[in-house]
């Protein structure tokens, strides 16, 4: 039975850039739909009632949010082909609470980065910089967080690699100064197919930064 | 003998988090064994199995440590597989159960410890919220169980929301009594209500649980302390 995959998505979004690495691994064809969030479509409204948020994937008409749930699921179906969580029960609860982690921590704090201005920014920098650190230690000597290959970490992971431009530019600090490994770590990533070809380029979501500055009114 | 100390729960009494751990290791029969510990001062071993974020509940499995409730109830199902399971096998009744899972964590739970934890404005907003997303709940539940009308558990068995519903609003009661608010309102959430009440009435809940009076003045003291501190400002 042929298989639909529709993903509604916004190219600069994070988390929609977690499902389009893990639907590029598993080699799953799907049609990709772009959403202006000042004008959500009717099927993302009842795609998504609860929460009216991208990025919602679609599978045989019915729909998946959240992205961690939605890899999880696309982990799950396409079982056969770049299991992206580990199969010992233990590992992947290792793996679930560095995702759970990154959701915690990274978005946030690198929202205050770039909409904040004074001792907030610094506070926010400061643990920004304490919290990639962490992963910095769970990555360890590791090529990915999954180990050999990409896994479950990194594809939670590395579509912020495509922010840190912005952030850097915005908060006026090196990433890769505090953080080497992390970014050596980040671009060995972006040699795979999947992720580059899902990730935006770094200058058009700073673009993108500083439009949502002019329109929120922040300098 | 062995196998009680092979599982071990770091815990704080009536706690949420840990009671959710709790209710999972007792509906699939894993003997564990129970630690409790102090927030105000918290044991070197507790800082060593949670150094990100240094709190209960720590599940600890043959010395190795899962910390973040949700994380260790999935490793209980997915590690001991003969015993009755928490989450579907099929992907998309999982993934719609992960769904609300998050959602009772993230955003009912989180307005209903706002409203406990603080006063005057922050409260009143807090309790709105919950309001809101009871009315979500109840509506959510209604299309993912809309045979029987009611998310009772189907014959004996529990699952991931059954626990997670459980251990927030089997203290409903204390909480309307301690914010002078009703939250689980039957005749506008019938549902939840009748899932709530049928979870109580079950032994394994009823010897988890500290009674009523127990948990209000549990809440009360966190209440006084609310208070005081938003007076001392």
């Amino acid at each position: 039975m042929a298989e639909e995959v529709v993903l509604l998505d916004f190219w600069p979004s994070p988390f929609g850039m977690r499902v389009r690495i893990a639907l590029a691994e598993k080699g799953i064809k799907y049609e990709y739909k772009e959403e202006d969030l000042k004008n959500k479509s009717a099927l993302l409204l009842q795609m998504n009632p609860v929460h009216k948020k991208i990025p919602v994937l679609i599978h045989n008409g019915k729909p998946v949010c959240e992205s961690l749930i939605q890899v999880q699921y696309i982990d799950e179906v396409w079982h056969h082909k770049s299991p992206l969580l580990p199969s010992d029960p233990y590992q992947r609860a290792i793996a679930r609470f560095w995702a759970d982690f990154v959701d915690k921590k990274i978005y946030d704090l690198g929202r205050k980065v770039w909409t904040t201005k004074g001792e907030e920014q610094e506070a926010a920098k400061k643990e920004f910089i304490e919290s990639l650190k962490l992963l910095e230690g769970e990555l360890g000597d590791k090529p990915y967080f999954g180990g050999e290959n990409l896994g479950y970490v990194d594809v939670v992971l590395v579509p912020f690699y495509s922010w840190f431009y912005a952030y850097e530019k915005c908060g006026n600090f090196s990433i890769e100064a505090e953080c080497p490994k992390l970014i050596a770590w980040a671009k060995r990533c972006m040699q795979k197919e999947s992720v580059s070809k899902s990730l935006p380029d770094r200058e058009k979501v700073y673009g993108f930064v500083l439009q949502l500055k002019k329109a929120f009114g922040i300098e | 003998m062995e196998e009680v100390k092979r599982v071990k729960l770091h815990g704080v009494g009536a706690n949420p988090y840990s009671k959710r751990v709790e209710l999972a290791l007792r509906i699939k029969g894993i003997p564990y064994e129970y630690i409790e510990e102090d927030m105000s001062n918290k044991s070197q071993l507790l800082l060593t199995y949670n150094p990100v974020y240094k709190r209960i509940p720590v599940l600890v499995h043959n010395e190795k440590p899962v910390v973040e409730s949700l994380v260790i109830l999935e490793y209980i199902d997915e590690n001991w597989r003969n015993t009755p399971q928490l989450l579907p096998d099929d992907p998309l009744e999982r993934a719609k159960v992960r769904f609300w899972a998050n959602f009772i964590q993230q955003e009912l739970f989180e307005a209903m410890t706002l409203a406990v934890r603080y006063d005057g404005e922050v409260q009143a907003k807090a309790i709105d919220e919950v309001d809101e997303k009871m009315k979500v709940l109840e509506e959510g539940m209604k299309e993912m169980f809309p045979e029987s009308g009611s998310a009772s558990i189907q014959g004996e068995k529990l699952g991931l929301l059954d626990v997670l519903i459980c251990s927030i609003f089997n203290s409903y009661k204390a909480y309307e009594e301690v914010l002078g608010v009703k939250i689980l309102d039957p005749e506008r959430f019938p549902l939840v209500f009748c899932w709530v009440e049928a979870l109580k009435e079950l032994p394994l809940v009823k010897e988890l649980f500290p009674p009523h009076d127990q948990l209000v003045a549990l809440l009360m003291v966190v209440r006084e302390n609310v208070l005081k501190a938003s007076s001392s400002t």
